[in-house]
């Protein structure tokens, strides 16, 4: 021990980064509340959102090469003490939260104010810190139990987000209720799995329990635990059939909390699932347990069809938006289930981009409830006219959506097509294609609406406030930029890849 | 029934209740229409993620986790596991949040909906949609 307080002293803040990541917003959110000043909360919110990217990029800088981060919270080393352990996995993943919410901040002013009543924005900047935090937590800490925290952090916090919403529809406060009732149950399911590792492992740090399991011989105990885990974050993620209550939350909560919910909520879960699946259960035993073919394959695939057929006859563009998303889930889990490098980056990949999309596409919905009065079809109405900057955000992020050349969607459709035939599935490379054309039924829909009918002529909308067209831009054009240079999301990926197959060896 | 089985049976014991309390209450989170009552459910399903915490924790024979104030521990006393307990006072702030928050959307639920039965919130909430539809359907009829 006295080795490591000598070490310990001799830290400098750059070594510290890993754990002002998530402190700097934890801290900023009870800031705003005990200030309790309605001009202060959003420069603070936006200043520890942005003090937490920058740092998310310095380290994304130091582990692109394969390395890794340690960090031992008040200088206890594990696996008895609390590690947070950062490598390109979850340092990309936080580039994309911390990133995703520093663009959105600036948005959701404007939009938050119109769709809130007054007196609630000051909390609800503390609460948006306060989920930032919890998914910032979930992806950098390397303690299993720590992840079920942070998971219920930022959890709770959503729950309170969405309801946020029943100030333009009743259903928000169904939504937010709904959820909180399937997200407590993923996440004891959640708990429970990983009370079963300890059971078996006698540890809770994420390494030393993935070498503890490469030891041991597959046991019921490690089985039942998997089946827990898988579950209980399947329904954060919301794989297929367990996603019945996003479309709800997703289509009532307010706009900028939508957009922020839809580009980080369900990829960190994604991600939770990736690392326990391949870095704390080892792939051989993920390949051992008929997991992958029997069920995350299927329901991937049902989910990029059942999903994307259901957005095809929506009435209202963000319920629409809301299914799509559920599909592109299915991209991202049918990556897995190809159970390859290959497939494992387009994963990594998917999630990256089909957040910023997301996030843009949300964002261009913000902007026409705030000036279009609704998001349904009939209110959207020859808007390509009256908003054209708007618009024009939204049909770039609707072709990065369909995955068209030239976007950010395209890389990760093309890897993903590649890893299937990689794979020899050449039919499931159909079905991938085959899907994109549903995708380009919704999309067109949308666009056909914004441009090709016309408009009311008792409501005429005006253009959307700079405040918010600027990050909406932002967004739109991050979806052409990553599609056009992909060198930073590829190597990022890639080496998250490679990490996540080596198993418990990617973890020392 | 042999012995054997008996003995598998009683030794464990605790998991079976935590099983028969975990399935009493999803049952009740699925089965029930009050609102209320499905927070009750899901109450009793995370409390029984704590008795299953606290039952592995227990080692036999062992004592409580308190050294002695001298802290001279004797090598021979056995002690209980103290890590599982720690980790579920976590969970149970993160039960007490979650009930507290469940409670408070259900007042407003009952607020807005003047009720707090399933069915009947979803009576209200299928005539909002066909209001909604019929009002996107005209405005989409006018213009094609």
């Amino acid at each position: 021990m006295a080795t490591e307080q000598l070490h310990h002293t001799a830290l400098t803040l750059v070594d510290h980064l890993p754990i002002l990541e998530v402190l700097v917003p934890f801290v900023a959110a009870p800031l705003i509340v005990v200030l309790g000043s309605r001009k202060l909360a959003w420069p603070i919110a936006f200043v520890a959102s942005a003090i937490s990217f920058v740092i998310a990029c310095l380290l994304l800088l130091q582990v692109l090469d394969g390395s890794y981060i340690s960090y031992h919270i008040g200088g206890w080393a594990p696996p008895l003490g609390i590690e947070y352990r950062v490598d390109a996995a979850n340092a990309f993943v936080l580039f994309l939260v911390s990133g995703i919410s520093t663009v959105i901040l600036p948005y959701a002013r404007a939009s938050l104010e119109a769709e809130i009543p007054r007196r609630s924005t000051t909390l609800l900047y503390a609460l948006y810190l306060l989920c930032l935090t919890g998914l910032l937590g979930v992806v950098i800490t390397g303690d299993a139990f720590n992840v079920f925290v942070f998971l219920e952090i930022s959890s709770l916090s959503t729950y309170v987000l969405i309801a946020q919403g029943s100030h333009r529809d009743k259903r928000a406060l169904t939504a937010a209720y709904d959820y909180l009732v399937m997200g407590t149950i993923g996440a004891t399911f959640f708990v429970i799995g990983i009370g079963f590792l300890y059971m078996a492992t006698g540890t809770l740090n994420m390494a030393d329990m993935a070498e503890r399991i490469a030891v041991q011989s597959d046991s019921r105990t490690i089985r039942a635990a998997f089946a827990f885990i898988v579950v209980g974050v399947g329904l954060k993620v919301a794989i297929y059939p367990l996603h019945l209550w996003l479309p709800n939350a997703y289509t009532f909560a307010p706009s900028a909390i939508t957009a922020f919910l839809a580009g980080t909520a369900t990829k960190v879960a994604i991600y939770v699932l990736l690392r326990f699946m391949f870095s704390v259960f080892q792939p051989g035993f993920v390949a051992q347990v008929p997991t992958l073919e029997v069920i995350i394959l299927p329901f991937a695939l049902l989910a990029m069809f059942g999903a994307s057929l259901t957005a095809i006859f929506q009435r209202d563009l963000k319920r629409m938006l809301a299914y799509s998303s559920i599909a592109q889930i299915g991209y991202m889990l049918l990556g897995i289930a190809f159970f390859s490098q290959a497939g494992l980056m387009a994963t990594m990949i998917q999630l990256f981009n089909h957040g910023i999309t997301k996030a843009a596409l949300f964002m261009g919905v913000g902007a026409f409830v705030l000036r279009a009065g609704g998001s349904f079809y009939h209110h959207l109405n020859g808007l390509g006219k009256s908003m054209p900057w708007t618009s024009a955000a939204m049909v770039i992020a609707g072709m990065s959506l369909i995955g068209i050349p030239g976007t950010a969607g395209f890389i990760s459709k093309w890897l993903l097509v590649q890893a299937a035939l990689d794979a020899g599935w050449w039919p499931i490379a159909i079905l991938i294609v085959a899907s994109s054309l549903l995708a380009v039924i919704y999309v067109w829909r949308m666009i056909e609406t914004l441009y090709l009918t016309e408009s009311k002529a008792e409501l005429q909308a005006r253009q959307a406030p700079m405040s918010m067209l600027i990050p909406l831009w932002i967004m739109a054009l991050a979806c052409i930029y990553f599609g056009l240079d992909s060198d930073l999301t590829l190597s990022a990926s890639r080496t998250a890849a490679e990490g996540l197959l080596a198993g418990s060896t990617g973890m020392e | 029934m042999d012995s054997g089985t008996l003995e598998f049976v009683i030794g464990h014991l605790n998991y079976w209740l935590f099983i028969l309390l975990m399935m009493t209450g999803l049952y009740i989170v699925v089965a029930k229409g009050n609102l209320v009552k499905k927070i009750v459910g899901l109450n009793i399903f995370q409390t029984s993620v704590f008795m299953l915490y606290i039952s592995i924790g227990k080692v036999t024979g062992g004592t409580a986790p308190i050294f002695p104030l001298d802290m001279k521990v004797d090598p021979d006393v056995v002690y209980s596991n103290p890590l599982p307990h720690v980790l579920i006072l976590t969970a149970i702030v993160v039960g007490i949040a979650t009930t507290s928050l469940g409670l408070a959307l259900i007042i407003r639920i009952r607020e807005e909906y003047h009720t707090i039965e399933e069915d009947q919130i979803a009576e209200i909430e299928n005539a909002v949609l066909k209001s909604e539809q019929w009002a996107s359907e005209r405005a989409t009829g006018e213009h094609s």
